[in-house]
């Protein structure tokens, strides 16, 4: 389904992705692991179509498509979704606005009817009720004073109702509780079906006791450098990122490719 | 042409035929006032308060008289829309029973047209009408020829609930408009006054307008202001107001036509404790103009001033915003907090905005702060993340700096005609309409 090659891309000047490969199956959860500033969010905002970063080489294909030449807002309507690691604050948008608009952008390009707004009502409040959020942030601007966890719910949310088919989980988990860790993790559960895959990027391996990876990828200056089951994030937890080294290229095991499911 | 002498003309072949020409102090102020005008000419940058904002052009500037401009029935229906409250309508200037409706009203209120009210009571004006030397030279322009507007009297502790609409329609065969309008709030009164500046054709003509406000001890007057002039017409208009102590007054100016409107809106403390809220929101696209010259008095203690004011630029459009507070040396316990926020729509748009602070009691707190940005990105990425074209996100940010201005119009079907009139503005207004 996402197949990323020797993905290079910088930002101000500066090299960060330094030829990325992943490739990800349809029905397949992966979590990118990796230390902070190794380039996870980098790779995800690429993905998403951020246009602040550069893309200097390789390639990027999604079902086919070259992901890389579309707009941004065509890879969301297509499919594609970011939980961002720091979503944006809108003043003066409401989020019941910003909701049913996103919602209705996608359905129309899917040739769904739009939501109405009793339809929407409807759907809505119930995806709400799922994740843990009061009616009245409906009625509150966008993010607008959230806390970080109503935030990440929020998130979430967004991800539920855009029903996405390829979704990347920029560390949604990072600074939860465990109740609000679970709601992350349910939603990636509930979303989760063959013809859909996620990339679930995370700090901790506390989110992969409740989210089964079928693949774990280490990131490290802007490369994979290893691949494995789920072991490899138990391995990551016990001996930390230390043992990656500085400069990405220590430990260059060869892939633990074939990893166990 | 717009020259000095042709407006010294017209006064001259007018004066004897405007209401209250038979008024000897009307007459002398009036004359007083086009002598001023004459004497001063137009404003140009040389002026310290018109530095951005020269009307040296108007020398040159045509109004042909325009002829056929659209139906006043049904712009009045339109804008209307059946909501209650009390209707006056003046059409090219000079006030229109038959389309106006002022309804029921409490004992102790007086809502009639100025031109009445010069007949009705002659000695009640003479002491609200304002002198030849207020203001800057439009303001004296005004003066001379203002043949019409609202007077509004309301009673001691009298509060009027449903607003009071005063809605001018630019008339067929006219070139300019001259209004005056006259509030006098005593004690304890409480009012919101609209006043709606609705354009029609696409002739280029001046509208000169001067609303002035007495607020008695504790009254609470609210002014709403939605200008929405064609975009070739002159608009030069002032807000005076005068509190006394506890009186609270909130002006909204809403400057959206025009292609060059300028708003004077003062406003004096003259007791005690008084609020002000001065609240302003414009959108200027093209190579119009937009200027906001605000001024308020602390003359007396504790007064708290809060002035907000967002501008969106637009095209090679400029936003002006002047603010001045004084504070007397007694007026201690002062609290005058001020804001100009901008936001660029276009490379070529420019916002000036200046804090202009006099102080002179020693216990007080002054802040000022102004803005000048671009849609934010980030903002803009992520609602595109989330499926909205580029257009619609744009249009929704734009949407949502301007909706703070709206936030502060307490009540809601006034803040709903704000609303209604930014989106008509906004290109796209209507793929935002549900925000409605
Ligand atoms: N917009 C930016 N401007 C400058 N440097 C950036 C920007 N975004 C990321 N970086 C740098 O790129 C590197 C990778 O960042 P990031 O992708 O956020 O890492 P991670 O998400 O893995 O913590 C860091 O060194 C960070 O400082
Ligand atoms: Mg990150």
């Amino acid at each position: 389904m996402l197949d990323i090659n020797n993905l290079q891309a910088s930002v101000e000047g500066k090299a960060i992705l330094k030829g990325l490969d992943l490739h990800v199956k349809a029905g397949e959860v992966h979590a990118i692991m990796g230390p902070n500033g190794s380039g996870k969010s980098t790779l995800s905002q690429v993905l998403a179509g951020r246009e602040a970063y550069s893309v200097d080489g390789g390639s990027v294909t999604w079902d086919g498509q070259d992901l890389l030449a579309m707009p941004i807002e065509e890879r969301a309507r297509a499919g594609l979704f970011l939980a961002f690691q720091y979503p944006v604050e809108i003043p003066g948008v409401s989020n019941a606005y910003f909701l049913k608009a996103a919602v209705n952008a996608v359905r129309k390009h899917r040739g769904l009817p739009e939501f109405d707004a009793m339809d929407f009502l409807t759907r809505v409040k119930a995806e709400m009720k799922a994740v843990g959020m009061k009616e009245e942030f409906l009625y509150r601007s966008v993010n607008e004073g959230f806390s970080g966890g109503e935030k990440k719910r929020n998130e979430v949310l967004q991800m539920a109702l855009l029903e996405p088919r390829l979704a990347i989980l920029d560390e949604t988990d990072s600074g939860l509780d465990i109740d609000a860790l679970k709601v992350v993790a349910d939603g990636v559960n509930r979303l989760r079906s063959p013809d859909r895959a996620l990339i679930v990027i995370t700090h901790y391996q506390r989110l992969l006791d409740y989210i089964v990876p079928d693949k774990v990828h280490v990131l490290s200056q802007g490369r994979i450098v290893r691949s494995g089951g789920r072991e490899l994030a138990l391995e990551l937890e016990e001996k930390g990122y230390g043992w990656i080294g500085d400069s990405g290229e220590v430990h260059h095991e060869p892939p633990a490719s074939g990893a166990t499911r | 042409m717009s020259a000095i002498d042709t407006w010294v003309a017209e006064f001259k072949a007018r004066s004897a035929q405007l209401p209250g020409a038979g008024l000897p102090w009307l007459a002398a102020r009036r004359q007083r006032a086009i002598e001023r005008f004459a004497d001063e000419g137009w404003p140009t940058r040389r002026h310290p308060r018109w530095q951005h904002s020269s009307l040296a052009f108007m020398e040159q500037q045509e109004f042909a008289a325009a002829s056929g401009a659209g139906d006043a029935a049904a712009a009045l229906a339109a804008l209307r829309g059946g909501e209650a409250g009390h209707w006056m309508v003046f059409i090219g200037g000079c006030f229109n029973a038959g389309l106006s409706d002022i309804g029921a009203l409490p004992a102790g209120v007086l809502i009639q047209s100025l031109a009445e009210a010069m007949v009705q009571r002659p000695d009640q004006l003479e002491a609200a009408f304002g002198e030849a030397d207020d203001g800057d030279s439009p303001a004296a322009l005004n003066t001379a020829l203002a043949a019409d507007g609202a007077f509004i009297h309301l009673g001691r502790g009298i509060a009027l609930e449903a607003p009071i609409h005063l809605v001018f329609i630019a008339g067929a065969e006219e070139r300019s408009r001259h209004l005056r309008n006259l509030v006098i709030a005593e004690a304890a009164a409480e009012a919101s006054i609209v006043e709606h500046h609705v354009g029609s054709g696409t002739a280029a003509s001046l509208t000169t307008a001067v609303t002035r406000i007495q607020a008695g001890a504790d009254a609470r007057i609210a002014h709403l202001k939605l200008q929405q002039e064609n975009e070739q017409t002159i608009h030069l208009a002032s807000i005076d107001s005068v509190q006394a102590r506890g009186a609270h007054f909130a002006s909204h100016s809403l400057s959206f036509g025009a292609r060059l409107a300028r708003n004077d809106i003062r406003t004096r403390f003259e007791g005690e404790a008084c609020e002000a809220l001065l609240n302003g929101l414009y959108h200027v696209d093209g190579r119009r103009h937009v200027d906001h010259h605000t001024c308020i008095d602390h003359a007396r203690p504790n007064g708290s001033s809060r002035e907000f004011y967002r501008g969106l630029l637009d095209g090679n459009a400029r936003g002006v915003f002047t603010g001045r507070v004084v504070v007397a040396r007694d007026a201690q316990r002062s609290d005058a907090m001020q804001r100009c926020d901008n936001l660029l729509l276009s490379r070529q748009a420019e916002a000036d905005a200046r804090p202009e602070l006099e102080i002179y009691a020693d216990d007080v707190k002054c802040s000022h702060g102004a803005t000048v940005g671009e849609i934010d990105e980030d903002s803009l990425f992520y609602l595109r993340s989330r499926g909205l074209d580029e257009i619609h996100a744009r249009r929704l940010l734009t949407y949502a700096f301007a909706a703070d201005a709206l936030e502060r119009i307490t009540l809601l079907p006034l803040r709903k005609r704000a609303r209604a009139a930014l989106l008509a503005r906004l290109p796209g207004g209507e793929l935002l309409e549900e925000l409605l």
